[in-house]
């Protein structure tokens, strides 16, 4: 099914990476007609090669090649080599998500306008008009199947949803469901119903949550317009006197440099990926890495303000059993700056398995303190926070010279620190978490530190004017003009919700803009 | 002489061993728990006394009463190898130098696990200490044999999932 495509064709659109960017993007454009390379660092696995065991799952999916990390986040201490937990297979992390799909609210695409002037904070307006996004939200969420939208039915709620759902009324919460979720409640898109087994993050055996691995991926092939060659890292991008981009060298799964030429490139590797990749470009021509003429490229690394609260109670709980995230309070999502902070934050319950609990309760800690927590690992519930956090300058992804991958290229270094206001906002959300679960009898709660990024947004960051950000509103740079980024990078702000429904309706709209430019002949 | 004396408790058996040397290891040297636990452990690499040391710590280190010791032995033996043994053996000594000086024998005869705590507190920086944590953290947890204790069940594909199976049946609410 897959169409071979020359490496010297130079018609190809060629897409790097197949997460939910790429992935999604990748197939829109198949089927338009449009010929595609998609180059895959990772492998390929399918429902029937996931592991349901958290580190064997782990070794199979994770993005383990060498990164470094700086800044006063914790995880630069606990994990300075793994600043982020993501995916390096065909389909990248949409194997691992939890499925969670929530449109923004509008004022967040306004951010700069609603929160005003937040010293140490880079804010910006999205250049896009939400009212723009309603139709590709639409299609997103029905590629998707999210649930509680299109008249697709809510999920049951699991053992841990039941206790934060009760504690949740008691504290006067209105906004509490299962969730919105990208994970079936009935048969949709030949795709099974969630069959409650868990271990969403560790790849879903039954193909009930969307993944493109299953989905876009073999969708767009099926074409005959796609390509996928997995186990292919792209090293570089290469232009032309013109400063046209030309094509991409990579090395392919046997060891070799190969060379894709190319009439349009969209880099689509995740916020860390993406950016290295830019700058890891550089030329005489743009020595600071290509699409940078801003100085932004790799700046304003966003990843959610999080953390997670767990509590045990004096019962069993079992929230390992059933999805992963089964629910959410949205209440908290609002702006409302009496809390003490611009932007808001969802609730949504969170189960780690006995050892990722072990390894991410509180990394480090020893002695009886954090051992008598895990005694009652089954008696416990759990939740995650995700936040808005502010854009800043200076959290960002450069070139570390000192340490190179497995191909001899300079790694990311991932430099973070928290903003004022994320600290405010985690610290106003641990309290409500905390006191959910004192609603509900809670014996002692934990007041979990953020994981390595799941969610890592913002290093080409979208904006009207050239001098702000990477690319414009249709994630094409504003320096090249067949040069797109097609990833969670291009996000301006980050918003309070989970960011794949949003990554996801923003490529769809990306491949409508390429094959209507494609047909102008303009790029 | 058997390893396995009826009635000893491991803590016996090894302060025994310290007193016998040798004489508590046979062939290549074995570290055991007392009869009703019925495990013992060979050691390739290291002394079988700081086997018994590490094991010690590691219960130390994340004690749960409810797990056994074969399981912390367990997660301690990917240490008894060649390449690992010589900086172990260093640092099970420079623990026991440390117990030295606060008037103990060695490690192992601190009674209390408040003081052997106490002890690891002040080395807790060192890179010894940090390999064993680090170790223990999936040498430890990661065991499936040990998931029960804690009521984990791990994977339940190959039995359908939870959707007939209890996910959520929480009746205390
Ligand atoms: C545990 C977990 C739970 C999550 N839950 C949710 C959730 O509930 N809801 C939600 O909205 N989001 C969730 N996310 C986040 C979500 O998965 C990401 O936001 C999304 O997948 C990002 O899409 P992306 O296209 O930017 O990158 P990815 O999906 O990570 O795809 C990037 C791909 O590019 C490849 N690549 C990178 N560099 C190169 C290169 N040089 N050459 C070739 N290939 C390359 C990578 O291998 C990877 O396959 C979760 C993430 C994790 C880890
Ligand atoms: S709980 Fe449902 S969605 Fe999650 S892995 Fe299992 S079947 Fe898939």
């Amino acid at each position: 099914m897959t169409a071979p495509f020359e490496l010297s064709d130079d018609s190809v659109v060629v897409v790097i990476g197949t997460g939910a960017g790429g992935g999604v993007l990748a197939n829109e454009l198949a089927q338009k007609g449009v010929s595609v390379v998609a180059l895959e660092a990772g492998g390929r696995y399918l429902p029937e090669d996931y592991i349901n065991d958290e580190w064997d799952s782990f070794g199979q999916l994770a993005w383990t090649d060498p990164r470094t990390t700086s800044g006063d986040w914790r995880v630069s201490k606990d994990f300075s080599g793994l600043p982020a937990w993501i995916v390096k297979a065909v389909g990248g992390t949409t194997t691992h998500w939890a499925g969670a799909s929530l449109r923004f609210q509008d004022h967040e695409w306004k951010a700069r306008t609603t929160y005003g002037d937040t010293a140490g904070a880079n804010l910006l307006d999205w250049p896009i008009d939400p009212r723009e996004m309603d139709d590709y939200y639409t299609r997103a969420e029905n590629k998707l199947g999210v649930t509680r939208t299109g008249g697709r039915a809510g999920l049951p709620g699991n053992n841990n949803f039941k206790v934060f759902e009760k504690g949740a009324r008691a504290l006067g919460y209105e906004e509490v469901h299962t969730g919105r979720m990208a994970i079936n409640s009935a048969d949709y898109d030949g795709r099974p119903a969630c069959q409650q087994t868990g271990f969403c993050f560790q790849g879903c055996k039954w193909g009930a949550k969307w993944s493109t691995a299953y989905t876009d991926i073999p969708n767009g092939e099926a074409t005959g317009n796609l390509e996928v060659r997995e186990r292919c890292h792209v090293m570089r991008i290469e232009h032309n006197q013109q400063g046209k981009v030309t094509g991409v060298v990579y090395v392919d799964a046997e060891g070799n440099q190969q060379e894709q030429k190319a009439r349009v490139v969209c880099v689509a590797g995740n916020s860390i990926e993406s950016p290295r990749l830019l700058l890891n470009s550089a030329s005489s021509m743009f020595p600071d890495g290509l699409a940078n003429s801003s100085g932004q490229v790799g700046r304003n690394y966003m990843r959610h303000v999080t953390g997670s609260v767990y509590a045990v109670f004096d019962q069993p709980v079992r929230m390992w059993r059933g999805t992963t995230m089964a629910g959410i309070i949205q209440d908290e999502a609002i702006n409302d700056p009496s809390r003490g902070f611009v932007g808001g934050y969802e609730l949504e319950t969170l189960a780690l398995g006995l050892p990722f609990m072990a390894a991410f309760l509180d990394p480090g800690a020893w002695g009886r303190e954090f051992t008598t927590a895990l005694d009652h690992y089954e008696n416990m519930a759990g939740m995650w926070i995700v936040g808005e956090d502010m854009p800043q300058e200076t959290n960002r992804i450069t070139l570390n010279s000192d340490v190179t991958d497995q191909h001899g290229l300079p790694v990311a270094n991932v430099h973070f620190s928290d903003h004022p206001n994320d600290i405010a906002m985690r610290d106003h959300a641990y309290r409500q978490g905390i006191a959910v679960y004192e609603a509900v009898g809670a014996t002692r709660v934990f007041p979990t530190p953020p994981y390595p990024s799941t969610h890592n947004l913002g290093t080409n960051r979208m904006s009207s004017d050239p001098r702000d950000g990477v690319v414009n509103a249709h994630g094409q740079s504003h320096d090249i003009a067949n040069l797109f980024v097609s990833d969670g990078s291009q996000f301006t702000t980050g918003a309070a919700e989970n960011p794949t429904l949003t990554i996801v309706a923003l490529a769809i709209r990306q491949a409508e803009f390429i094959a209507a430019e494609l047909g102008r002949q303009n790029i | 002489m058997s390893l396995r004396k009826q009635g000893m408790t491991r803590r016996q058996l090894l302060s025994q061993s310290a007193l016998i040397g040798a004489g508590f290891a046979i062939g290549s040297g074995f570290v055991a728990g007392q009869a009703q636990a019925n495990w013992a452990l060979e050691v390739e690499h290291l002394k079988p006394e700081t086997m018994a040391t590490l094991i010690q710590m590691a219960r130390d280190i994340y004690p749960h009463d409810q797990v056994g010791d074969q399981f912390y032995a367990t997660a301690v033996k990917g240490h008894d190898s060649a390449e690992a043994a010589p900086g172990i053996e260093d640092g099970v000594a420079a623990l026991n130098a440390a117990a030295k000086n606060l008037g103990y024998g060695r490690y192992l005869d601190i009674g209390w696990e408040r003081d052997r705590v106490d002890l690891l507190r002040s080395l807790e920086d060192s890179a010894f200490f940090q390999q064993i944590r680090g170790g223990l953290v999936t040498g430890l947890y990661n065991q499936k044999a040990v998931w029960p204790i804690f009521g984990y069940e791990g994977e339940s594909f190959s039995e359908g999932g939870y959707i007939d199976r209890g996910f959520d049946d929480i009746n205390w609410l």
